[in-house]
């Protein structure tokens, strides 16, 4: 964990600053990912409870059908399989820098960096000038 | 390793009891003033102090304390700019007291013999719940019934909506939890495992000074803990204010 604090100084470090000065420039969004790098200890720490959590809804979920329902394992079962989908859900997306978003949309708009900005804009651009 | 300590039995996990200060009930419930609710009343008076007191001078050229209040305006201002944008800026008094509000526990609970609030999971839930709440309602006035729309990705196919819809929901109901349970689970690890090597100091006696200097470095080690926690924390309900305002 420790190692991971001390990778960022070299050429990575200077990416990382230099997206988010251009990120602070262009307004909005985008340094998270310059913060998510720095703060690499913190975003290690996360995974493993994003996991968790998920499946620990989903058990609870199907503890609490089966108790309702009277469907004895079944539901817990079925939430069971969902709720260790939903982790590794949050965890793909945590790892692929796609923000928390449950339902995310549109793949092709923030896949990279360069289309991120231009999509971006408009929402912005929107507030800004009104 | 509870029974680390020569001569004295303390468990690394006493530092977590509650104690009734001044016990009290109203209506059956029990609202008693308890050391946690000691602690958290010192972090509500240090931060509003440090932030009334440091600013009360305003002055052009700031003092100590009028820069460690302004640093953390700005800190909180530029993770809500960066993370939510300009919509994003009413929610600041909300983002920034919760951070204050963390971080002062956090920090608090790195002085000896005192207690850490966020160190108890109703806490951190009680405040992730919170979160939770405000911004699926945030969202549900946003968008009004397109909220839904969150729950099923753009571009699946109909029939894997059965499937996908209450994933989705899982993942958004996992939200609260992790939130909480990443605060909790780091304050009570962390300050479990230093009263545990604290313990080996002592039972070990000379060779006693490898746990110290471990204890040492882990001290350290909490400290960074507290303010990346609390501002994995914070940055998280900018994530997620974000995600209701904008809805990708």
């Amino acid at each position: 964990m420790v190692n991971c604090k001390d990778s960022p100084p070299s050429p990575g470090d200077f990416d990382a600053r230099l997206r988010q000065a251009r990120a602070k420039r262009s307004g909005t969004r985008e340094a998270q990912d310059g913060e998510t790098i720095r703060s690499s200890l913190g975003f290690a720490l996360r995974l493993g409870v994003e996991i968790v959590a998920a499946l620990a809804v989903g058990v609870a979920i199907g503890l609490l059908l089966d108790r309702w329902l009277g469907t004895a394992p079944w539901m817990l079962v079925l939430f069971f399989l969902m709720g260790s989908a939903a982790g590794f859900l949050n965890l793909y997306r945590a790892v692929s820098g796609l923000g928390y978003a449950a339902g995310y949309r549109g793949n092709e708009t923030e896949r990279s960096p360069e289309s991120k900005s231009p999509d971006r804009m408009p929402p912005d651009r929107e507030l800004g000038s009104k | 390793m509870a029974q680390a300590g020569a001569g004295e039995s303390h468990s690394p996990l006493e530092q977590f009891a509650i104690k009734k200060i001044i016990p009290l009930e109203i209506g059956g419930i029990d609202v008693s003033f308890t050391n946690s609710s000691l602690f958290m009343v010192t972090a509500v008076v240090l931060v509003s102090s440090l932030l009334v007191f440091g600013m009360r001078r305003g002055a052009l050229v700031p003092g100590r304390w009028q820069i460690i209040a302004e640093i953390s305006y700005e800190f909180i201002a530029n993770m809500i700019r960066d993370n939510v944008g300009q919509e994003g800026r009413r929610y600041f008094p909300f983002v920034f007291t919760l951070f204050m509000f963390v971080l002062a526990g956090n920090l608090l609970g790195m002085i000896p013999y005192s207690f850490t609030y966020t160190s108890h999971i109703v806490v951190t839930f009680g405040m992730a719940f919170v979160v939770f709440l405000g911004v699926t309602l945030i969202g549900f006035m946003k968008h009004g019934f397109g909220f839904f729309g969150f729950f099923l990705p753009h571009g699946v196919p109909w029939y894997l909506a059965p499937l996908i819809i209450p994933i989705e929901v899982l993942s958004y109901l996992s939200r609260p939890i992790s939130l909480s349970l990443r605060l909790f689970a780091n304050m009570t690890a962390g300050h479990t495992m230093l009263k545990v090597f604290a313990g080996f100091v002592f039972v070990l006696g000379l060779g006693g000074v490898a746990p110290l200097f471990m204890v040492i470095a882990l001290t350290g080690l909490e400290f960074l803990i507290a303010f990346l926690q609390a501002y994995v924390f914070a940055i998280l309900t900018c994530v997620y204010l974000n995600d209701a305002l904008h809805m990708h």
